[in-house]
């Protein structure tokens, strides 16, 4: 028998505290999105590991799925900054307050 | 541990090299998110980010899902990354970043607090409380082998909707990345100015002076299609992502 799963559902927690944590500390919108993408791979990992904890295909369905949806929302999330970046020459997130009230 | 040791199947012991890739794999992960959060310069962030995608595909592969595994490599490290890296260089901004400064007093350590106070949780919970709930077994038993037919039947009988539903939300966002990438097209002075004086020049008060005269040296014949051939570039490369 491999691994227990507790040690990957673990490592899991691990890599999406740092995920957030990049996502609430770093100023620059594509580090911003990196950490992101480092959350969606610690549920991803749980996903796989309930799969095949479980013996249920379902969870390496949804990987599936999240994949698809992970790599939409990079294309649109880039496009949204390339059209930012046109109008102030700036990825950082402080920047970005011309809505500010 | 009452929880979660529900969830082992057996109660043997782990091989050593099964031990040794996890830890290894593990290794990797951590060192590589941890790069990504402290990097200065994008462009080393995301190639930090491609070693913890590549750290997830082996702990993909040590739990049989041998497919998932390699779609993370095409697909994160093949697209999704060099699209980040295509970005970070199409804007420019990969300069080094000063992280010593806060910009906003007191954020690191709540970040720090809310965080560690985040994983904890979840941790704890896993300890004392049970997780999986409901029905089992509703999209196919993992037999714990490699099963790429099992995931493609599952995919194309129970997840059948939701998968159309994948291609519908892909095209929207090919679309929309097209949209928003794109010039707006070139009508007035204005535009054409905007359009051949690239893209970081545009909005700058100083350059957009000069850039004006130059626009209008070189006539009206030249800078539309000079738009159109920059302005197709992006957009061409983000479908290909």
């Amino acid at each position: 028998m491999s691994i227990s799963p507790t040690w990957y559902l673990s490592l899991s927690v691990v890599l999406f505290a740092i995920g957030a944590f990049g996502v609430l500390v770093r100023r620059n919108v594509l580090i911003m999105f990196m950490c992101v993408e480092l959350m969606l791979n610690a549920a991803n990992l749980a996903f796989v590991t309930f799969a095949r904890t479980l013996h249920d295909i379902g969870g390496q369905v949804l990987v599936f799925f999240v994949l698809v949806v992970a790599a939409a929302e990079v294309v649109v999330g880039l496009g949204i900054v390339v059209a930012i970046f046109r109008r102030r020459a700036s990825a950082n997130a402080d920047d970005l307050h011309m809505m500010k009230g | 541990m009452t929880a979660w040791i529900d969830l082992v199947v057996t109660g043997a012991h782990p091989t050593i090299p099964d031990v040794g890739v996890f830890a290894v794999a593990a290794a990797i992960i951590l060192a590589g998110a941890v790069g990504v959060v402290v990097a200065r310069n994008p462009v080393h962030s995301a190639l930090m980010l491609v070693m913890t995608l590549f750290g997830v595909a082996v702990m993909f592969v040590l739990q049989q899902a041998n497919f998932l595994a390699a779609v993370q490599v095409i697909v994160y490290a093949g697209a999704i990354v060099v699209l980040f890296l295509f970005v970070i260089m199409f804007l420019g901004v990969d300069r080094e970043e000063n992280i010593a400064v806060e910009p906003l007093r007191g954020q690191r350590p709540l970040a720090v607090a809310l965080v560690v106070l985040g994983a904890t949780g979840l941790l704890l919970l896993g300890e004392v409380s049970k997780w999986t709930t409901g029905q089992p077994h509703v999209a196919g038993t993992d037999t714990g082998a490699p099963n790429v037919n099992l995931l493609g039947k599952s995919l194309y009988t129970t997840y059948l909707f939701p998968f159309e539903a994948t291609s519908a939300l892909l095209i929207i966002a090919v679309v929309g990345a097209v949209v928003l990438a794109r010039r707006p097209p070139a009508t007035g002075d204005a535009a054409t100015d905007e359009a051949t004086s690239g893209s970081t020049a545009a909005d700058r008060p100083g350059e957009t002076g000069a850039t004006t005269e130059a626009v209008a040296e070189v006539g009206p014949a030249v800078a539309p299609a000079d738009g159109g051939a920059t302005g197709t570039t992006p957009s061409g490369a983000e479908v290909d992502a």
